[in-house]
């Protein structure tokens, strides 16, 4: 959070396209995210909602398009700037939370050394400020501090996928990218999870943005919707008017639960 | 290469090798990448391992790298954990004597070019004399990252934040940086480099006079330091670096502040120390310095 008047977007997408040969990952999307704005991405495997994450996140590069971010140089183009600047963003301003906690985690490093992590890559080298900040940050995603010398493998799926948060978030982004965060967790875990999430965007005024195939993670976390079918943004729209009306006949097929994934 | 091989068969007349039995042009290949290594201190230059008449255990990294650089005039020497006298260290020098027709020394001061494996000589090394180590694995960052493609586009856009997460890991669990061998250095305040499996004891002599040549056989590397390069090793600001000490003197000779050895000495546990730098510990007795137990025992 900068100015109260923000006049300028966190991120601006324009015309984003990739391909896999003939076959449309995403194809033209666009819209802009504002500062402490959480953007939920919805639509069934296919979509191509999970493409257009990727493009967003720097980890695969579109076909044509601009993705625009507010950095202290004024917005600049993520697609185009060098890879070392696109891997800084990528360990500063922006984070990344897979959908499988293992692929975001190193599992042969502690629960603490994975949070410290962040704040090492960005020059932290006192061992005492990086152990009290990764305890912090444990304790914020319910994680005890008697366990941050423990590795991941000791721990269960929930709690995986609370300290990849945790190892995100430690930095303070100002944007966090989500994968199916609470994809193939129990039911019950999904719950805790989804409301330690809530809980962190409104304290930290996160500006997010989570693709997911469940409409009950968007109506909690996210502000704005847009669903996607076959490559294609299909609807747009507060959470709330997409999911109570929507307008589109594939978004009514997705709300009244005819689509399952 | 196979033509070689077959003539490393016994019987055969060692004339019939070139000096320091590898091809000039294996030779040149090895030059170029070392000085490549020298202009980039710390960079790990690629360059095609050639098969030696030996496993890859036994130093063949160190062994071309030590043939590339060497010259009639040249007097070699080779330690294997400071000593002049294990099978390693005699075996390959006397392949160097058979194959380059070299003088051998063990003593520091006398050789022009000395293989390591595992140690720097206590005595300080000077301008001329080139320091060729043997190293198992080049890469520090592999410990905790298994991908070469991950690690290369670490080293080359300097993100080592990693290095730290390993001696946050030693602290974490041991209560203190536990790491005493390969310990990390950064050269130059640019590459971070593994000093292969030296005690860190070692690492504050890694800014030396000589030349210093490292060369991995089996995983095709090689990297350097030239002169008086900055070498610093990495380290927390509330956990700084400390390079081991000794808690005994030499039982030999004396010496206070060299690296030890423990020495079984019978099966009733006695025990000694002693200078893990062999030519060390018998240029102080020659000196008539005498440890603990240096007048009844007769170590050879
Ligand atoms: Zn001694």
């Amino acid at each position: 959070m900068k100015d109260i008047a923000v006049t300028e977007p966190l991120l601006r997408v324009e015309g984003l396209s990739k391909s896999y040969g003939r076959r449309i990952g995403c194809e033209n999307v666009g819209f802009d995210l504002w500062p402490g704005e959480v953007m939920g991405i919805v639509g069934e495997s296919g979509s191509g909602k999970t493409t257009l994450l990727n493009c967003l996140a720097g980890h695969l590069a579109p076909d044509t398009g601009r993705v625009l971010f507010d950095t202290d140089a004024g917005m600049v183009d993520t697609v185009t700037m060098s890879e070392p600047a696109r891997r800084m963003l990528g360990r500063t301003d922006w984070a990344f939370v897979h959908q499988h906690a293992q692929d975001g985690l190193r599992m042969n490093v502690s629960a603490g050394g994975n949070v410290g992590e962040r704040l090492m890559a960005v020059g932290a080298r006192h061992y005492r400020d990086i152990r009290e900040k990764a305890v912090d940050w444990l304790d914020r995603v319910e994680i005890a501090e008697d366990r941050m010398d423990d590795r991941p493998t000791a721990f269960s799926g929930g709690m995986r996928q609370r300290l990849q948060i945790a190892r995100n978030l430690v930095t303070g982004p100002r944007l966090v990218f989500m994968d199916e965060p609470t994809g193939g967790l129990d039911v019950s875990v999904q719950a805790r999870l989804l409301d330690l999430l809530r809980g962190l965007v409104r304290e930290m005024g996160l500006s997010a943005i989570i693709v997911t195939h469940d409409l009950a993670v968007v109506r909690l976390l996210a502000d704005r919707l847009m669903v996607m079918k076959s490559g294609q943004v299909v609807e747009t729209g507060l959470t709330d008017q997409v999911l109570d009306d929507p307008q589109h006949g594939y978004t009514q097929l997705l709300v009244s639960s005819v689509l399952q994934v | 290469m196979r033509d070689e091989l077959s003539r490393s068969g016994k019987g055969q007349a060692m004339e019939e090798y070139n000096f320091a039995y590898l091809d000039e042009q294996t030779k040149r290949m090895i030059r170029r990448a070392l000085l490549k290594g020298m202009a980039v201190p710390g960079y790990q230059v690629p360059f095609a391992s050639r098969e030696m008449p030996m496993p890859y255990g036994w130093g063949t990294g160190g062994v071309q790298v030590s043939a590339a650089v060497m010259v009639p005039e040249d007097c070699f020497k080779v330690i294997d954990q400071g000593a002049d006298d294990t099978t390693n260290a005699v075996s390959i020098r006397r392949f160097f004597e058979r194959t380059a027709g070299v003088a051998v020394t063990e003593r520091t001061g006398e050789a022009t070019v000395i293989q390591t494996r595992h140690r720097i000589p206590e005595q300080p090394l000077e301008e001329g004399q080139i320091l060729v180590y043997q190293v198992p694995i080049p890469e520090p960052l592999r410990f905790l990252e298994p991908s070469e493609v991950e690690t290369r586009k670490m080293h080359a856009l300097e993100e080592y934040g990693l290095m730290h997460v390993k001696l946050y890991e030693d602290i974490a669990r041991h209560g203190e940086i536990s790491t005493s061998y390969a310990y990390p250095v950064k050269v130059e305040g640019r590459y971070v480099m593994d000093p292969s499996p030296i005690p860190k004891f070692d690492n504050p002599k890694l800014r030396m006079a000589a030349i210093q040549l490292f060369g991995a056989g089996r995983e095709q590397r090689i990297y350097a330091l030239p002169p008086w390069c900055e070498v610093v090793s990495l380290d927390f600001e509330d956990y700084p670096f400390q390079a081991s000490r000794a808690d005994h003197d030499c039982d030999l000779c004396g010496a206070e502040g060299s690296y030890l050895d423990e020495v079984i000495t019978d099966d009733a546990g006695g025990r000694m120390f002693v200078c893990s730098d062999t030519d060390f510990c018998a240029g102080r007795r020659d000196a008539g310095h005498l440890g603990r137990l240096g007048a009844t025992e007769d170590v050879a």
